[in-house]
């Protein structure tokens, strides 16, 4: 029999202004092997802590119930404590008789009964505890960064200066990512190429850093510090070794009418390509769905050309398998598709999303910079900024969020055609404006008062194509009045959402997205870097809406945690395991093919029942790989496999006490 | 011995939760207030796969009047697929035990996730309304177990 | 086809090939033949096959297989089902096993030693062929009983009322004596240690002391066989009470053909069960149960 200790807090009046905490106290101490029961203000504090160390010594308690907040919160403080005095810390358990119980229930009487019964459970659980212990599991010393825009070059260059290996994957040809495509960022206006691509470069030569462009994970095996991964590295038709390029081939390729992911698809590419003039690595890829030689056997123009032969129409995808110590998600974001929004006519060819706005901008885009009407190539005479395209919008076609980016960028865009051409008329149309980052809102109002770019609270309900001219029709909700405007050239501040890869990726790596798609973090607070999936972090829109300096803080915090998880030299594991009793195993296979981890194997093992000895075909579980779910001691019909920690008679006997 | 009116009577629940997702929404409702019968009482499981029929049943032995079940939403579970498999166990077993004529109302699942506790709140409370209206269990009951 | 498989099992035993033959031995009475293992040939006389051999012999594998040489079982085509179950589940060791399949032309169900007609099962036989075999001794002039719907009962219960189905079973389940039979031949039923026979759990009995215990024994014996049942009836053949436990392993098939796809365990030797897999994207959520008629 246990000698178990019942320590109830009061957490000040958190809980024992609805529970009579005495009350606990003294009912506690009528259950079956508890020989001490105390109360105090703070059982988490040093003092509360000190003091369940006392009373362990002085009653040489064998078992320790503390009745306080929730495991979630203080399981582990109260573990650590224990394990300090040398108490194994599974012989701890917690009643949470705050969250569940005092900060819910309003009577008192009712509050304290659930509260004696929730400590009831947690006794008759601790009798039948058992003292576990952890085991430990290596730390492969290399990283895994995927995708490559600044996120995950940002992460890649701090874990690899740091010393540590780190591999970016790459769906598309080059790194870069999103702000590759922009022209200016805001609120400096400076360059975004010019601040960009250096850190391309610096990734590309980076001795710790290899790439893997025109690449993707195919498989993800394994657990933090222990991650087996295959990347996909797709056959690009060029090999990488021999290639200098010099661009002879795409100069000369004759399939030229590939819209251009890059551009956005305002202009063309070639079938074989490099996404845009600075692209790393500088080698090109063949486009096989557009190239002639691939579709019709003949041409193979570039083949000719390619002083080092470097062209190969043979290339297959490679797999390349390698193991990481951690994973982090950096895959970035893209506009919705505006299939859903008619009355906007996205269909029209002078209304634009910023992204493509960027890149009409842009001095290396489309029409080298000059803004211009898709349609007729006339300048504008006035512009409209449309903002909130599918944000903050809770129909089912939109997004519910606030995709956090575009008030800024629509202020950048709208300071950058006044810059230009102060003659411009510049509307923006908006819900609100959301300008709460360093010098962001200054940067709104240098846009609104010094440039005067019109801004008219409200929502616009149509947008027609008049050929020449576009006009919208829109609710003034300032002026209360309703707007019918004549404009040249619409901008949708287009929301944004995760890529459609993201949910494979999260699913490979057993991380969670929330419901708009975007991976979650394992607390929103205090571990906003960290997934819910140990040893896999996470940097940049993949998590949510973010800007450039937003992404690059968490790339670098990300990188620090994936520098703490790679510097240990051992990992501790989950002592929580699945373990067969190997007299009561048949070795029937029905708990291995529900393990999703591969944790179960089988051997073939002499047993001795009780002084009869045979050969036995028996289940073994590899603690290593074993997360502690559960899922085959239920599914075992002999309940010879249980979980440590939450054993069947653990759980038996919370039930029986909680049904009392 | 005290003779109780259908009025008086308040119904005994057992909920299963999994740790990463349901006990986290009850947290979660604990940390907004959201109240819910006290007659709730939460056993924290790892994952909604750990729960064993047995469970089920010996907490209706015991005097559960309502057991219900709380696991990740389907694609969210902490263990990539133990929720799948409750999914099918579970509806199994509430068939199987509507089939010996208990009670259909007196189990149920419900996934919640971490950041419902408005929903973790509000299933608790109209569960227990149901049990409620369908009085004691009196299908699955074991006569020794009962004080009153 | 008695006189065939007194001859094959005699030539088997011959010349070594098999060390012992699992057959159907003689009793005192015609209607009650009993499982049996014969190793020499002068026993073969003993051996019989008629329809009265309902004891589905797969299960006697299991033990059979940690013994040295090859056993020779005769197994009509339900229970062939159950040994490819067997074997799935690494119960029989199949290499040391030499199958053959006999032809069924239907069980009796005795009461009391009297022929009483049919066995149940038979009236609804849907499993007509051998799934494994070495070699076949086959009748083709034996005719089965006309088939029922083998899920008729199963859905006259579903179309009652709770109340009416709490009334049926316990109508059904107050006469269970806890004799255990039901679970002793059931091929599936292989723990070691029994959670009925093992004192970890508080669920160890001998005999029913209220219903309530009445109801976890018939539920968690038919639970532990979910998506492993064959149904090969052998539960409510040896029940003493003559339970109709077959009701109980049939609406979990039915629900798990209608929700999961159609699935006979013991088909093959290597489908996972359907409580061993799923499907993320179709399965029914158990408020089903709420919805379903």
């Amino acid at each position: 029999m246990k000698r178990v200790g019942v320590f109830v807090c009061h957490c000040g009046t958190n809980i024992a202004a609805a529970v009579d905490v005495g009350e606990v106290v003294d009912k506690a101490r009528l259950e079956r092997g508890v020989v001490f029961s105390a109360e105090y203000p703070y059982m988490c504090s040093e003092a509360g802590q000190t003091m369940i160390a006392n009373a362990v010594k002085e009653h040489n308690l064998t078992g320790v119930v503390v009745s306080a907040c929730s495991p979630r919160m203080h399981e582990v403080t109260f573990r650590k404590a224990a394990a300090k005095i040398g108490l194994n810390p599974y012989m701890l358990e917690m009643a949470n008789i705050r969250e569940q119980c005092s900060w819910i229930h309003k009577d008192k009487d009712d509050a304290t009964k659930k509260a004696v019964s929730l400590t009831s459970a947690a006794v008759a659980k601790v009798h039948l505890n058992t003292p576990l212990f952890a085991g430990e599991s290596p730390v492969t010393k290399r990283a895994l960064v995927i995708g490559g825009g600044i996120a995950g070059i940002s992460v890649a260059l701090d874990v690899a200066d740091a010393g540590y290996d780190v591999d970016i994957v790459e769906s598309t040809p080059g790194i870069g990512g999103r702000m590759a495509q922009l022209d200016k960022t805001f609120p400096t206006l400076d360059c975004s190429a010019c601040i960009l691509t250096p850190k391309m470069v610096d990734a590309a030569t980076h001795d710790n850093i290899t790439l893997h462009t025109y690449s993707e994970v195919e498989s993800v095996e394994g657990f933090v510090g222990d991650f087996t991964v295959t990347i996909r590295k797709k056959a690009r038709s060029v090999d990488m070794k021999k290639c200098t390029g010099c661009g002879a081939c795409y100069d000369k390729c004759p399939a030229k009418k590939a819209p251009s992911e890059f551009e956005e698809g305002l202009s063309n590419r070639k079938a074989i390509y490099i996404p845009f003039a600075q692209a790393v690595p500088n080698v090109p890829v063949i486009d096989r769905e557009q190239c002639i030689k691939f579709k019709t056997g003949k041409c193979g123009l570039c083949e000719t050309v390619c002083a080092p032969g470097a062209i190969d129409f043979e290339q297959q995808d490679e797999l390349v398998t390698q193991k990481y110590g951690a994973v982090i998600v950096a895959t970035g974001f893209r506009p919705i598709e505006l299939g859903k929004f008619g009355e906007y006519a996205p269909e029209s060819k002078d209304v634009l999303t910023s992204l493509e706005f960027e890149r009409i901008t842009n001095a290396a885009g489309p029409t080298k910079g000059a803004l211009v009407r898709l349609s007729d190539g006339r300048k504008p005479k006035s512009i409209t900024f449309i903002q909130c395209v599918g944000s903050r919008d809770t129909t089912p076609r939109g997004k519910a969020y606030c995709s956090k980016i575009c008030c800024m960028y629509t202020a950048k865009h709208a300071m950058l055609v006044k810059d230009k051409y102060p003659d411009i008329d510049v509307n923006v149309y908006y819900i609100d404006v959301r300008s709460p980052g360093k010098n962001f809102d200054e940067f709104y109002r240098r846009a609104a008062e010094e440039y005067g770019v019109n801004y008219i609270k409200g929502q616009v309900g149509k947008v027609v194509d008049m050929g020449d001219h576009l006009v919208l029709q829109a609710a003034d909700m300032l002026d209360n009045r309703q707007i019918t405007a004549r404009t040249d050239m619409i901008v949708l501040a287009t929301a944004i959402e995760p890529l459609k890869s993201t949910k494979p990726i999260a699913s490979m790596l057993t991380a969670s997205i929330d419901t708009n798609g975007f991976m979650t973090e394992a607390h929103p607070k205090l571990k906003p870097v960290e997934s819910p999936t140990a040893g896999v972090f996470l940097a940049g829109a993949c998590h949510g809406p973010k800007d450039i300096p937003e992404t690059v803080a968490q790339a670098g915090a990300a990188a620090a945690k994936v520098l703490g998880l790679l510097s240990k030299s051992k990992l501790t594991t989950n002592p929580c395991v699945a373990a067969a009793d190997e007299l009561a195993c048949n070795g029937c296979s029905a708990c291995e093919s529900v393990c999703p981890y591969g944790a179960i194997g089988y051997e073939d093992r002499q047993i001795n029942d009780h002084g009869v000895r045979g050969n036995q075909r028996l289940a073994a579980v590899n603690t290593a790989l074993c997360q502690g779910c559960g899922a085959c001691a239920v599914t075992c019909p002999s309940g010879a496999m249980d979980l440590l920690g939450f054993s069947n008679r653990q759980i038996l006997a919370e039930v029986d006490a909680l049904c009392r | 011995m005290q003779i109780t009116g259908e009025q008086t009577f308040t119904p005994l629940i057992t909920a299963f939760c999994c740790n990463w997702c349901s006990y986290a929404g009850a947290d979660l409702a604990g940390t907004s207030r959201l109240a819910y019968p006290a007659e709730v009482r939460i056993i924290k499981v790892p994952c909604s796969c750990r729960i064993n029929p047995l469970f089920v049943l010996r907490a209706f032995q015991k005097g559960a009047d309502g057991v219900i079940i709380c696991g990740c939403h389907p694609g969210d579970c902490h263990y990539i697929m133990g929720n799948y498999y409750a999914r099918r166990r579970m509806t199994l077993l509430f068939s199987l035990l509507d089939f010996m004529g208990i009670e259909r109302g007196r189990t149920h699942l419900e996934w919640v996730s971490a950041a419902e506790g408005a929903k973790f709140a509000a299933t608790m409370s109209g569960f227990a309304e149901n049990i409620h209206k369908l009085g004691k269990n009196r299908r699955l009951e074991d006569l020794r177990c009962k004080s009153s | 086809m008695q006189e065939q498989l007194r001859i094959l099992a005699g030539k088997m035993l011959a010349d070594g090939r098999a060390a012992r033959v699992l057959g159907w031995k003689r009793t005192d009475f015609e209607t009650a033949p009993e499982p049996s293992f014969f190793t020499a040939q002068d026993d073969l006389s003993e051996l019989v096959y008629n329809k009265y051999c309902a004891a589905n012999l797969s299960g006697f594998m299991i033990g059979a297989g940690k013994r040295d040489g090859v056993t020779v079982v005769f197994l009509k085509p339900c229970d062939t089902y159950s040994f490819n179950q067997l074997v799935k589940e690494h119960q029989i060791d199949r290499a040391k096993a030499y199958v053959v399949g006999v032809s069924c032309g239907g069980n009796a169900k005795v009461e009391e030693m009297e022929d009483v007609g049919w066995l149940e099962r038979c009236l609804v036989c849907t499993k007509h062929d051998h799934v494994v075999y070495d070699e076949l001794v086959l009748d083709e002039s034996l005719s089965r009983p006309e088939a029922q719907d083998r899920f008729g009962g199963v859905t006259r219960l579903e179309g009652l009322q709770s109340l009416e189905r709490y009334e049926f079973w316990q109508g059904e389940l107050s006469t269970c004596i806890r004799c255990n039979a039901c679970r002793n031949v059931c091929p599936a039923c292989n723990c070691k240690k029994c959670v009925f026979d093992s004192a970890k759990y508080d669920t160890a009995a001998k005999a029913n002391v209220t219903t309530f215990e009445e109801q976890l024994f018939h539920i968690i014996r038919a639970y532990h066989v979910a998506g492993r049942c064959t149904d090969c009836g052998e539960c409510a053949r040896v029940c003493p009470q003559d339970i109709k436990l077959q009701l109980l392993n049939r609406k979990i098939i039915k629900d798990i053909n209608e929700l999961y796809g159609e699935f006979q365990a013991g088909q093959d030797t290597e489908t996972l069960g359907p409580l061993t897999a799923f499907n993320a994207d179709t399965d029914a959520e158990p408020s089903i149960v709420h919805t379903r008629g």
